[in-house]
């Protein structure tokens, strides 16, 4: 089951510096929202806030209205870099939060393969990071966040090293595995055109310190199609998100 | 028919080059990984050349047969593997446990740092102190036997071994940390999955160092008082100005401290294969 998230004036220092909030957003259970905003905002902080790594100064993160403490079994989250070990192949890298949640490894490969053919990864199972280019790596780190089914995704520009055509594929990739299990998302990104092709909603931050600035619902029906691209009203959308960033 | 054996020719004359060009690469391959003895030949030709000529009084640099004779001498009637054996089970017991020692303190100051602040201190103390200084103590403490040679190569191996340690673990990404987080990975897991693997590389070059330091601890406690081991051989040998055997017994050290590198590097080379690095 998808659950809602929730934070309530999160505010982050790091020393001296003031990087995010006071950050107030609601994301209802099984939304997929796009966050985005200006280099250096606070984007990264608040969805760590709510993967339960980073301590807070004020306010709360909740999932389900339960306070996060600490990382929950629930939530995968997909790091800015492909953030792979460089000593596993992809099999393995992917298979991670199987193999530390107990699963046998039968399981565990079966898994693994069932999820290849959507990551384009087949016959790389046995590659190690080194060998693989920055779109694999990426796609090997998105396997690895999906693999264990949780139920909220946390993506932190999961595209950025994609180039625009397998980027696009990726994402559809992604909206059709939400559909036969769905979850709740929120993606960083810096494309306006993902967050609107992609997403329910955008939020958009301010500079640093980050606050919600614009919450621009993309009203385009699912399932999204390439070509919604070319209609006026996405054309309107993104300007609207447009106007509100302030880079 | 002349055609076809005119052919029959050409093919051999080809097939020949080509066997003769694959006998080349063989031969290169193999002179490849012979260069390493050109230097140790160039040495002991010069060796040779120098007191084949008497250049230097033979009580200085005893003739290289002399030598080989002295050896063969006293491998055969047991001397040798006796001394060699006490000085073995030195360095070998006592980098077990400087390398135990080592990593065990490394992991833990690399993870907290109050520790650091209280251990640093003394092992930066205990490591600018040359050896030498602090083996004599040893052996009042434990005697002249085996314990002082040990503890010896104890205190000299542990430190680049808990330096590289903790150079290791510290360097573990924080990003890969967080991941083991997120993924609700367990402290043993963390270790197993994460700590080991990323830190091994570094700690297995001070593993290297360490073997060839041991063998330095241990000479350095039997030179102070010994009744047995290769660096007691040698420190006989020098005061009866046995030139050949104190060769003997400096070239079976080389071979020991050589082998000894040779065998962590062999291991190394194993491990990181296995966690595919
Ligand atoms: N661990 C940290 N220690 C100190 N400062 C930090 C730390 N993490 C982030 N910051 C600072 O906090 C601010 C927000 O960082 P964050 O990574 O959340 O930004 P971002 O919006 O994700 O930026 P980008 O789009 O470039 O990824 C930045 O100014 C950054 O320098
Ligand atoms: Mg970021």
């Amino acid at each position: 089951m998808p659950a809602g998230l929730t934070a309530r004036d999160v505010v982050v220092r790091f020393g001296g510096l003031h990087a995010l909030g006071p950050a107030s957003l609601a994301v209802a259970a099984g939304q997929f929202v796009a966050l985005v905003g200006p280099s250096g905002c606070g984007k990264s902080t608040l969805i760590r806030a709510f993967a339960g790594l980073q301590s807070l100064n004020q306010g709360a993160v909740y999932i389900d209205d339960q306070p996060v403490r600490q990382p929950s079994p629930r939530v995968q989250m997909m790091f800015q870099s492909a953030n792979l070990m460089p000593w596993r192949t992809v099999r393995d890298n992917i298979a991670l939060p199987l193999e530390l949640a107990g699963v046998p490894r039968h399981e565990r490969e079966a898994r693994v393969a069932a999820l290849l053919p959507m990551l384009g990864l087949e016959g790389f199972e046995e590659a190690l990071p080194s060998e693989l280019s920055g779109g694999m790596a990426q796609r090997t780190a998105l396997g690895r966040v999906l693999v264990a089914r949780p139920d909220v995704l946390l993506l932190d520009e999961p595209f950025g090293a994609l180039d625009a055509m397998t980027r696009e594929r990726v994402g559809f990739d992604l909206l059709d595995t939400l559909r036969d299990a769905p979850k709740t998302v929120i993606m960083v990104t810096h494309d306006i055109h993902e967050a609107v092709l992609l997403s329910d909603r955008v939020l958009v931050m301010s500079g640093r310190p980050g606050r919600i600035i614009e919450d621009v619902a993309v009203t385009l029906p699912r399932p999204r199609r390439l070509d919604m691209v070319y209609e006026p009203q996405f054309a309107e959308i993104a300007r609207a998100i447009r106007a509100a960033i302030r880079f | 028919m002349q055609e076809v054996i005119g052919r029959d020719r050409q093919l051999t004359a080809e097939d020949g080059a080509g066997v003769a060009s694959a006998l080349r690469g063989v031969a290169l391959s193999v002179a490849r990984r012979l260069l390493f003895l050109v230097t140790p030949a160039l040495i002991l030709g010069a060796w040779y050349i120098v007191a084949e000529n008497q250049w230097v009084q033979p009580f200085l640099l005893p003739h290289p047969f002399v030598v080989a004779e002295r050896f063969q001498a006293v491998a055969a009637d047991g001397t040798l593997w006796r001394h060699t054996r006490v000085t073995l089970q030195e360095v070998l017991i006592g980098l077990s446990i400087g390398a135990a020692v080592g990593v065990f303190l490394g992991y833990w100051i690399a993870k907290i740092s109050l520790l650091e602040t209280l251990i640093s201190p003394i092992v930066v103390v205990f490591q600018a102190t040359p050896i030498v200084a602090y083996a004599p103590l040893l052996v009042i403490w434990f005697g002249s036997g085996i314990e002082s040679k040990i503890i010896t190569c104890v205190l000299i191996v542990f430190f680049p071994i808990l330096l590289n340690t903790v150079t290791g673990v510290r360097g573990v990404p924080r990003d890969l940390r967080d991941l083991m987080r997120v993924s609700n990975a367990t402290r043993w897991q963390t270790f197993r999955k994460l700590e080991v693997p990323a830190a091994l590389p570094v700690l297995l070059t001070g593993l290297k160092t360490g073997a060839t330091l041991a063998v330095i601890g241990a000479v350095v406690g039997e030179f102070i008082a010994a009744n047995a081991g290769l660096g007691f051989l040698l420190n006989t040998a020098r005061q009866r100005y046995d030139t050949p055997l104190v060769f003997v017994a400096a070239i079976a050290l080389a071979l020991m401290a050589g082998l000894l590198y040779i065998a962590v590097t062999l291991l190394e080379r194993r491990v990181l294969a296995r966690i595919g690095r």
